[in-house]
């Protein structure tokens, strides 16, 4: 009898063909467009952890409160240890120390005048350290727009815009300004290597990178930095695991009666960043949400329609003396049999435009000099455990609860009746 | 007459059936009273709409009588589950119907096997019964053939072999020979009576075809939902 339904199944293709086709397009597509989502949505908020916030970031507890005015005044010391130690504790997560502090670039001619004059943002990196993954991670190879990056220490790099502004070239030497670590006055020569254009407004206008070496030095901040960030392997965000860390991490080291004393924060305690994840957490719900619901409706009336369609067969079935039971459980097995395979297929499928769309991204060319949030401008799909299943809500159960609603025809008919459908 | 035909097996007491119709109901039988002989040759005759595929259902348990008692092998068709019901047409129904109503995507051999898959009948047993209704309706060269490639008459042949593979009492034939033409008619109906003859099968046809009516031993004319007249043909 099973033998007999199979044959069946396979020879009709209205029946077995057509709708595994549309479950696998159905579920290829809902698993796809949750990945992409939830790539588009992650980017955001990673584009942000690149440049500011990391995805934990540890500081003292007085640059933590006053974050805002860039303080390297309370800067954290002893960042050698503190790296040492986070290392080790946390093998998985990539580590860097970066510093921000204001300042004023100075051009002067030969005897010292002042030809022109901009305020800078300074972002001391580990450029020169090519194990710190910061090139890659701030995307500035792709940002260089002239010249090289630093080879040595005294070079630096300055956006592009600010470089027009000073009307300067290339290899000139510039003054900058600021105060050391210990609130003294400083005046330092650097040569400008290269510039650099992000396409975004707020780092485009003035900032200035150079080597954490470099800032160290002029900065007076032996052994100390303004931030320590720590990066998750895999490149994203994960919530859950950034607060238990930073909760052991401070039960451990953090004092709240030292200012001084350091404080790992993550993403989410950052307000602004907080509402994003929240905001790009639900937009993924939502599109993926209404997305399933389409594919549902659409897949349920495939259900539908091949278990209406089939009212003729099934009551031919029952006059030849098949119990309604049977024929109900069968016409429900073989739509779980469908829906089954084709969600199969089709979480594959999604999952293969998703895991090339993951690793190659998807580039757009807009300049976002306007954008009030950071966006970044490659998007990637993303795929996460959800990727997994989310595909058989439309693809199996969508199908067989059609399928079900269909065939409950057939208790609530005649049999004669059945007949008449097929007529 | 043989002592057999004196046993009722089917019996109708005080049939009446009503389909809804709108707001109100239409009734398609009043009142029918029948009883049919085990091995009877027996057509229901009358003009369309009079009611012949309703009784038949009736019969056949697809549909259940709106006032009365529907009795078949003894059994109070309207008292049963549907379980049992399916049971009985499992075991002891065959249909022809009008439309042939075969499983496309199912051979000739295939369709024709399915009743004794239901009955969970032996392999050796399926092939030898399925092999000797396709002989009887000569048909056995068109075992693999689907229902599209074959004709009209061909369809009926297999609509009356599935029907009759398992043996069973009753056949109920609702306008076995509508698309059929009339050397197709006649070699059916022989087959039929040989069947009858040969196994005591009773049949009961629901028919406006001449064709078919000679071949009755008993006519029950309907009209309007009622018996009008029932005759015993003798031979
Ligand atoms: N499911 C139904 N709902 C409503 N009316 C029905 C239903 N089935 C049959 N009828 C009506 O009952 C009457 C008898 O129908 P039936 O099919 O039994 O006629 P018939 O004698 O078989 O006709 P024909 O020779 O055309 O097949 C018809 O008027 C028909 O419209
Ligand atoms: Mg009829």
């Amino acid at each position: 009898m099973i033998q007999f339904l199979i044959k069946g199944l396979l020879r009709d293709r209205q029946r077995s063909l057509l709708p595994l086709l549309v479950v696998t397009i159905g579920v290829m597509l809902t698993v796809f467009m949750h990945a992409w989502v939830t790539g588009v949505m992650g980017d955001s908020v990673e584009f942000n952890a690149r440049f500011e916030t990391g995805h934990v970031k540890v500081t003292t507890r007085a640059y933590a409160e006053n974050a805002g005015q860039i303080p390297i005044d309370l800067s954290l010391e002893g960042a050698g240890e503190m790296l040492n130690i986070l290392h080790s504790k946390y093998p998985d997560m990539a580590w860097v120390e970066r510093t921000r502090f204001g300042g004023l670039i100075d051009v002067p001619d030969e005897s010292g005048e002042t030809i022109s004059q901009g305020p800078v943002t300074g972002l001391a990196i580990e450029l020169l350290n090519e194990n710190s993954g910061e090139k890659e991670r701030m995307n500035l190879t792709n940002a260089l727009v002239r010249g090289h990056f630093p080879d040595e220490p005294g070079e630096i790099l300055i956006s592009n815009h600010l470089f027009e502004k000073l009307g300067i070239s290339l290899g000139r030497e510039v003054t900058l300004i600021t105060t050391s670590m210990y609130g003294s006055m400083v005046f330092h020569n650097f040569r400008i290597s290269g510039t650099l254009s992000f396409g975004m407004g707020s780092l485009d206008k003035g900032t200035l990178i150079m080597d954490l070496e470099d800032a160290r030095h002029v900065l007076d901040m032996e052994d100390a930095t303004a931030e320590i960030l720590g990066f998750f392997g895999p490149g994203y965000f994960e919530p859950e695991k950034a607060e238990a860390m930073c909760r052991v991490f401070n039960e451990k080291y953090s004092d709240p009666k030292d200012e001084f004393s350091p404080l790992m924060q993550n993403m989410r305690s950052y307000p602004q960043i907080a509402n994003l994840l929240d905001m790009a957490g639900l937009m993924a719900f939502i599109i993926t949400a209404a997305f399933i619901m389409v594919m549902s409706i659409v897949l349920w009336n495939t259900g539908l329609i091949s278990g209406l369609r089939r009212y003729g067969e099934m009551g031919v079935r029952l006059a030849i003396g098949e119990s309604k039971g049977h024929v109900y459980r069968s016409l429900i097995s073989e739509s779980v049999a469908i829906g089954l395979a084709g969600s199969v297929a089709g979480t594959l499928a999604g999952m293969l435009c998703a895991y090339i769309l993951q690793e190659k991204g998807l580039h757009f060319d807009v300049n976002m000099d306007t954008a009030a949030v950071m966006m970044p401008s490659t998007f990637r799909a993303h795929i996460t455990p959800i990727t997994y299943w989310v595909g058989f809500i439309p693809g199996l159960i969508s199908t067989v609860l059609g399928t079900m609603l269909s065939g409950i025809g057939i208790f609530k008919r005649k049999t004669a009746e059945l007949f008449k459908e097929l007529e | 007459m043989t002592n057999n035909e004196n046993q009722a097996i089917i019996a109708l007491e005080h049939v009446v059936k009503r389909f809804p119709s709108g707001k109100t109901w239409f009734t398609a039988l009043k009142d029918i009273n029948l009883t049919l002989g085990r091995g009877e040759f027996a057509g229901l005759v009358g003009p369309s709409g009079s009611g012949k595929t309703t009784l038949l259902n009736l019969v056949g348990s697809l549909d259940s009588a709106s006032e009365g008692r529907v009795d078949v092998l003894g059994m109070d068709v309207g008292k049963m589950n549907a379980k049992k019901s399916a049971t009985l047409r499992k075991k002891h129904l065959g249909f022809i119907f009008q439309t042939y109503n075969l499983m496309p995507v199912y051979t000739v051999y295939e369709n024709v096997e399915f009743p004794l898959l239901l009955l969970k009948e032996k392999a050796g047993k399926r092939r030898k019964a399925v092999m000797e209704a396709l002989e009887w309706l000569g048909i056995e060269s068109k075992a693999k053939s689907k229902p599209a490639r074959l004709s009209g008459g061909e369809c009926q042949r297999v609509a009356i072999a599935r029907a009759m593979v398992k043996k069973p009492e009753i056949v109920l034939a609702d306008e076995p020979t509508a698309n059929l033409d009339a050397e197709n008619s006649h070699h059916i109906l022989q087959t039929m009576e040989q069947l009858n003859r040969e196994l005591g099968t009773t049949f009961l046809f629901a028919t406006h075809d001449e064709k078919v009516i000679k071949y009755l031993k008993r006519k029950i004319r309907l009209f309007d939902g009622k018996v009008a007249a029932d005759e015993i043909i003798q031979s």
